[in-house]
């Protein structure tokens, strides 16, 4: 479900784990992306971002239930890119996940979704109990 | 059954495996998984194998497929070889840097380059 208000395109959609509704929906928010004209340093870190929290919903969220979806929501606009993304899962304490890049970290094989989020959104938030992630992307300002 | 197409290849150069992907973005878990599996079996039926895994044309990768990369690294390691990468384009390596991976793995402009000292002569 999408839609064009005033100065934003604004959406959401419910799926499940399955790779071609990932890589579809991930399509249609690059096309939207695009057509704002973000740069393609932000369509990489957006598409990554959404990749790793839709996953972690998944995974950490849902538990591989197959009968729970993960639901996205959207907002762009010319200069900011908002997402929800929402699991069926009870929440978790985002911090309590160990560094992955202190030295005795490095080679646990996993853990790195969301620092990677952290770094690649201006913003990114988990609402208790955490099962609600908030992200959004700024564009840099032009001088 | 049906087999899926295999997502690398596989070729020996001067006894280094070298491997390329046949996907550009390397993302979803079930791909990930076939990789992780291909990688394993070439590996664990080489003896201190030296393996360049050359990242030419890939555009997208997401934590699980570092996540695979540092199994594939300790398995390597644990049999006696060798890991190198290359040809990793900016944005993705940015991605290394940030979760600090660039210090686990040997990483290489050109594949010619990793190439140097690691075949046999």
């Amino acid at each position: 479900m999408s839609s064009t208000t005033g100065d934003s395109d604004h959406g959401s959609a419910s799926i499940a784990e399955d790779n071609r509704q990932i890589e579809a929906l991930q399509q249609r928010i690059d096309q939207l992306l695009a057509a704002r004209q973000f740069g393609d340093a932000a369509r990489f870190g957006i598409r990554l971002s959404l990749e790793e929290a839709i996953v972690n919903g998944f995974h950490h969220g849902n538990q591989r239930d197959p009968s729970k979806p993960v639901e996205v929501r959207w907002n762009i606009s010319a200069d900011v890119a908002e997402f929800h993304v929402i699991d069926q899962g009870e929440g978790f304490d985002p911090d309590a996940v160990p560094d992955p890049t202190l030295d005795e970290n490095l080679e646990i094989p996993s853990g790195r979704g969301i620092m990677l989020i952290r770094t690649y959104m201006s913003e990114a938030a988990y609402h208790a109990p955490g099962n609600h992630l908030e992200m959004c992307y700024r564009k840099p300002a032009t001088r | 059954m049906t087999t899926a197409p295999s997502r690398i290849r596989v070729v020996d150069v001067n006894g280094v495996m070298r491997v390329e992907f046949t996907d550009r973005d390397i993302l979803d878990e079930p791909s990930i998984r076939q990789i992780g599996a291909e990688l394993t079996r070439a590996i664990e039926a080489a003896n201190a194998p030296r393996v360049l895994i050359c990242f030419q044309g890939v555009e997208h990768l997401s934590s699980a497929a570092l996540g695979a990369l540092i199994t594939v690294n300790s398995l390597i390691k644990k049999r006696g070889g060798q890991l190198r990468l290359s040809n990793i384009k900016p944005s993705i390596y940015e991605v290394f840097v940030i979760t600090k991976l660039h210090k686990l793995f040997q990483v290489f402009d050109t594949a010619e380059q990793a190439m140097q000292g690691f075949g046999r002569a």
